[in-house]
């Protein structure tokens, strides 16, 4: 009798094995760099922590730990990313859903086929560009139309953050949207409803849960970023709401600290992990409750 | 093929006057010539198997497929002797009037409340007292009210599905329309669901046309007055229900209702 299915040759067995070993390694790597980085930014907190006590790191109204009257109070800086990341959000939110209401609702495949990429390149553009332009071509804008406004300002860099998250808000959504069923749209023109009553009265609030994931990783991005506030918004951590003032965000801190040449070990030096730590627990929130909600959202259409 | 026509013994008004009806998805021709009069206050069932134009027909008296790219209709319906593809006619006001309940329950993923709530509110109703009448009313006329009265602001998705189908049709009725066309409103459900929604049009034909679509000929037995049969985009007979299912005149009708082709 002559075998119809060849029997594997051994050699292909262990050449299988090797394969499969070599990819586990590469998966492994960057599971253990993840945790080495968590490692060391934890260990280092507490060494920080050991200097400082919690309660003043986190009530303190002063971030001066690169002068002789040394004050690690987060507020400042927690303040300055806040504002500078609420003005992002506000000019990103309000466009970025409407975009996506547009490209879901309105456009045509045709124009939603050459819109989406266009806005892909925006979130493609390194941001230390953005930096500059906010700089050098926004801030002296605004300087026109608001006199007595500083040359390093929250509010310049704060809008073009927001315009470098359009893409990723508006895409999302768009996603959300696109996701709603036909069947309801068909429903609510079908009770009289007009296009706009549909997109706001049924696919928005349908799409509710994709969106505010969306906004939540805008959050995220906003907070996390750092290009653009360390080169537009100055150094200067105070504690103010005035977005005309120059300001310091948690990121723009980092930069300058390590920038500078503080060396191991310095209560300077530690300052970088502990802030580091503050974002890292901040961002990791924001996204473990954005990816929360877009399951949830994932569940409701599947 | 000539119109077809309604024998009848009673003195019945048109609601509907469909004349010589052609339409089209893009290049593709689904009905073809359909003339037929569907009267007022009635059942009319349409069956055919599935494929033959049964949604695409209905869906043309509403005017809902408007909103399907590519698609264009050719001949006359008259509602109530206006036209209803009168270019000056604002296709929102037909919707208004002419109702519709899709096959698959669609309720919105809001409250039992506020589903219902929504056609009226967006014809601009805000008082209160005046909205929970109408949601009341329309949850009693659609045989729901007893088992959500206590629950109105629950999500309508908690329902089973045979009861968001009623909430469909009571979010249809709280508009005030004087149609309500159904496509397939029972396709998704199960024979007490569906002994439910048979019952209550009963009750609803009392006070509305109702046109429905299925292809359960059981059901267009039992629950129609007339009955419409549509094969391959045509209207092949049209006739009171009784006839149809008794006495047909087409051989193809005969055919497809003892169940030898469909
Ligand atoms: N949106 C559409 N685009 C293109 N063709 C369609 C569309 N809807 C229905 N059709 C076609 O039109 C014909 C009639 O469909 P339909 O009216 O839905 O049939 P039924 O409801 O009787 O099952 C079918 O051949 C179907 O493929
Ligand atoms: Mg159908």
């Amino acid at each position: 009798m002559t075998e119809t299915i060849r029997k594997r040759p051994p050699r292909r067995k262990t050449q299988e094995r090797l394969v499969q070993a070599v990819l586990f390694f590469c998966a492994a790597v960057s599971v253990f760099t993840t945790l080495g980085i968590v490692g060391v930014l934890l260990f280092e907190t507490i060494e920080f922590f050991r200097e400082v006590p919690l309660w003043s790191f986190l009530t303190d109204t002063q971030w001066t730990p690169l002068f002789s009257d040394k004050h690690f109070g987060i507020l400042p800086l927690a303040c300055g990313t806040f504002l500078t990341a609420a003005i992002a959000i506000a000019v990103a939110m309000p466009v970025g859903l409407l975009t996506a209401v547009f490209l879901s609702e309105y456009a045509g495949d045709r124009l939603r086929g050459t819109v989406k990429p266009v806005l892909e390149i925006l979130a493609g553009i390194p941001t230390v560009v953005y930096g500059y332009f906010a700089l050098l071509f926004v801030t002296p804008l605004l300087q026109r139309f608001i006199p007595g406004m500083a040359g390093f300002n929250a509010l310049s860099p704060g809008i073009v953050m927001g315009i470098m998250i359009i893409p990723m808000i508006s895409s999302l959504s768009e996603d959300a949207m696109y996701a709603v069923p036909q069947n309801l749209r068909e429903a609510a023109q079908a009770l009289g409803a007009s296009r706009l009553q549909t997109a706001f009265g049924v696919v928005v609030p349908s799409a509710f849960s994709g969106i505010a994931a969306s906004f939540l990783l805008a959050v995220s991005r906003a907070i996390g970023e750092t290009m653009i506030v360390a080169i537009a918004a100055g150094q200067q951590p105070r504690l103010t709401l005035d977005p005309t003032h120059p300001v310091e965000t948690m990121t723009a801190y980092i930069v300058q600290v390590s920038l500078g040449d503080t060396p191991t070990g310095t209560i300077e030096y530690k300052t970088i992990f502990a802030v580091g730590m503050a974002l890292f627990l901040a961002t990791l929130v924001l996204n473990l409750l954005s990816h929360g909600l877009r399951e949830r959202f994932s569940e409701k259409y599947g | 093929m000539t119109p077809a026509t309604v024998e009848t013994q009673e003195e019945l008004t048109q609601a509907f006057a469909i004349q010589g009806l052609n339409s089209w998805y893009g290049s593709f021709h689904a009905l073809k010539g359909v003339s037929m009069t569907i009267p007022e206050k009635r059942v009319t069932a349409i069956i055919g198997p599935s494929g033959c134009g049964k949604s695409t027909l209905i869906r043309c008296l509403n005017r809902i497929n408007d909103l399907i790219p590519g698609f264009r209709v050719e001949g006359q319906i008259a509602f109530k002797g206006q036209n209803l593809y009168d270019p000056a006619l604002d296709p929102i006001q037909v919707r208004l009037q002419i109702g519709m309940v899709f096959q698959k329950p669609n309720p919105f993923p809001k409250s039992i409340y506020d589903n219902v709530a929504f056609g009226p509110r967006l014809c601009g109703e805000k008082d209160r007292s005046k909205l929970d009448a109408i949601v009341e009313e329309s949850l009693r006329k659609a045989a729901l009210w007893g088992e959500v009265k206590e629950k109105l602001k629950q999500s309508a998705l908690a329902l089973s599905g045979g009861q968001q189908q009623r909430l469909c049709i009571a979010r249809t009725l709280a508009v005030g329309p004087e149609v309500l066309l159904l496509d397939e409103p029972c396709s998704a459900l199960d024979p007490i669901a569906t002994a439910k929604i048979e019952e209550l049009l009963m009750d609803l034909k009392k006070s509305y046309t109702v046109v429905l679509v299925t292809h359960n000929m059981q059901q267009a037995a039992r629950a129609s007055d007339y009955t419409g049969f549509m094969l391959l985009g045509e209207l092949v007979e049209f006739a009171l229900t009784a006839k149809i299912f008794t006495n047909p005149t087409n051989s193809r009708t005969e055919a497809y209702i003892t169940g030898r082709f469909g």
